[in-house]
């Protein structure tokens, strides 16, 4: 018992430390607005021409733009969740603090994002996502069970979202400078979670490939869910799959790592 | 130093600074051409999904394909060069924060030059190819008429519409005086301004034309000038002559970020140590 309140605490710290930057967390809400705002007009440019694009109407593309930006900074996709200071303190040797913490790496720095993520869904996601849904006509479910199943698929994401980028901090262990990586994945997560794009508009071959990473777990399955698209139980077995399996490796790349990890005198 | 040196010593100061932090990049020459190319990759995505978006439908808000890419390639080029000139000013909130910039203030030079060339960033010329790149395949897959005054209008809307770009930069700058943390609202209007004007304003609702038409005239960056190469209609309706007014506009709005910026400055004070 005493290692979960442990944790729990480590989670409310993460939620409490993002809670305190009150005027950056107002910004952040404006402009994940004004971008919604240009999306719903693209997009529903887009779904004029081409009515039922992707088995969606116009209602269902706009509740997709909202939701969007109402993960963008939760599932930190285009980066800034804690994998930035884990990087930091992998390069500077800090981490080997951490390492000698009766805590473990992974689940500390989980518990950590998991309160980040809570916060910024509340605190960024949910004024740009009520703001779309009173100023547009936006499809949203009516029985309690979609939720549900919604806010399953959201946690899930969470937690498939610090699996990839876990994985990603940890390489600095062996890189030590994290920016082209971080660059990567983030325009990886960008294009490949659905943020440019639904996935379920992409042609072809890329479409099916896109739809099997990871990074579909993130926005486009918890939204499908939302917007009645997909079978719940479908859904979670896809996304408990990755989460598993990103963890799991995080976790093989976390031993090998602490056993390179040499504290240098000072 | 007059008044009227400042210019000058201003822009001295700014390639003297902009031109360490060029030096001091090229060390890392592996380091620079990486970032450069992600920073190209990054924008590219972007016309990515413009093309995916082309390869569902032939026309989007009754544009093509060639005509999109021409907004945005005007658009990407302008603000790729505003990024590059003034980019760094949107550091100003954390250097008001971490009170590094009253290094700035003790300077015999003036302080936007220090705080725009500050951490000149080089590897912005990736946005500006990217979007150069697409330009020139729109400019050749477009069917336009090109008269001299379309050709001429060409440059002139590329600098008009990187000096609009500063101006928001600097003016965003400013009302970071005002609230530190709020850097985060300039990117509503810079990365958000330009991927606006990526899509043709026939897209987006008449009321928000208008806004960014009347009362912030991102409008002048490409739309209003690129309706009149394509010959094409505005949906405004504004006079011929509209389009030839975007130096104007530039000249205005620099002048007006010019003002904020010195009421910022004024109203400046450190926060000791």
């Amino acid at each position: 018992m005493g290692a979960g309140r442990l944790y729990a605490a480590v989670a409310v710290g993460g939620f409490r430390r993002y809670a305190t930057y009150r005027a950056a967390t107002a910004a952040g809400v404006f402009t994940n607005t004004v971008f919604g705002l240009i999306l719903v007009y693209s997009y529903r440019a887009l779904w004029d021409e081409r009515p039922h694009l992707g088995g969606w109407d116009q209602a269902q593309v706009v509740t997709y733009v909202w939701l969007g930006q109402a993960f963008l900074s939760t599932l930190a996709i285009g980066g800034g969740g804690v994998e930035g200071e884990l990087m930091e303190r992998i390069r500077t040797g800090d981490v080997a603090i951490d390492l000698y913490r009766p805590a473990d790496l992974q689940l500390w720095w989980l518990a950590a994002d998991l309160g980040r993520a809570f916060f910024q869904l509340l605190g960024r996601g949910l004024v740009p996502f009520v703001f779309g849904a009173l100023c547009f006509p936006v499809y949203l479910p009516s029985d309690a069970g979609t939720w549900v199943a919604f806010f399953v698929a959201v946690l899930l994401a969470m937690l498939v979202g610090f699996g990839i980028r876990f994985l990603l901090a940890l390489s600095a262990f062996w890189l030590l400078d994290g920016t082209g990586v971080s660059q990567i994945s983030w325009l990886a997560g960008y294009f490949c979670s659905g943020m440019l794009l639904p996935l379920n508009v992409f042609p072809g071959a890329l479409g099916e490939v896109v739809r099997v990473l990871p990074w579909s777990s993130l926005l486009q399955a918890p939204a499908q869910i939302l917007l009645g698209d997909a079978d719940p139980w479908g859904t979670f077995v896809f996304q408990g799959a990755w989460a598993v399996a990103l963890l799991g490796a995080g976790r093989l790349l976390q031993s090998a790592a602490t056993r390179r990890v040499v504290v240098q005198g000072g | 130093m007059g008044e009227r040196g400042r210019p000058v010593a201003g822009l001295r100061a700014y390639r003297l600074v902009a031109g360490m932090w060029v030096r001091s990049t090229m060390t890392y020459r592996a380091s620079f051409v990486m970032t450069t190319f992600g920073n190209f990759a990054a924008t590219f995505f972007d016309f990515v999904a413009i093309m995916l978006m082309f390869s569902r439908v032939d026309a989007l808000g009754g544009w093509s394909l060639p005509e999109v890419a021409f907004l945005y390639g005007l658009s990407g080029t302008a603000f790729g060069l505003a990024d590059l000139v003034m980019g760094s000013a949107e550091r100003l909130g954390r250097r008001v924060r971490d009170g590094t910039l009253d290094t700035m203030l003790v300077r015999p030079a003036p302080v936007l030059a220090l705080v725009a060339a500050d951490q000149f960033a080089l590897r912005r010329l990736g946005r500006v190819t990217q979007g150069a790149l697409v330009l020139g395949w729109a400019v050749s897959r477009l069917d336009v008429a090109w008269t001299p005054a379309k050709v001429l209008l060409m440059p002139v809307m590329v600098v008009s519409g990187c000096g609009i770009f500063c101006a928001v930069f600097v003016a965003g700058a400013a009302f970071q005086f005002l609230v530190q943390d709020a850097a985060e609202v300039q990117n509503a209007f810079t990365y958000g301004g330009t991927t606006l004007l990526q899509y043709p304003p026939s897209v987006f609702g008449k009321e928000l034309v208008r806004g960014v038409t009347f009362v912030l005239p991102l409008a002048f960056v490409n739309w209003v000038p690129a309706t009149y190469v394509l010959g094409r209609p505005y949906p405004l309706g504004l006079p011929g002559w509209a389009a030839f007014a975007p130096p104007l506009v530039a000249v205005g709005c620099c002048a007006l970020a010019g003002l904020a910026w010195r009421a910022g400055l004024r109203s400046y004070r450190s926060t000791g140590s």
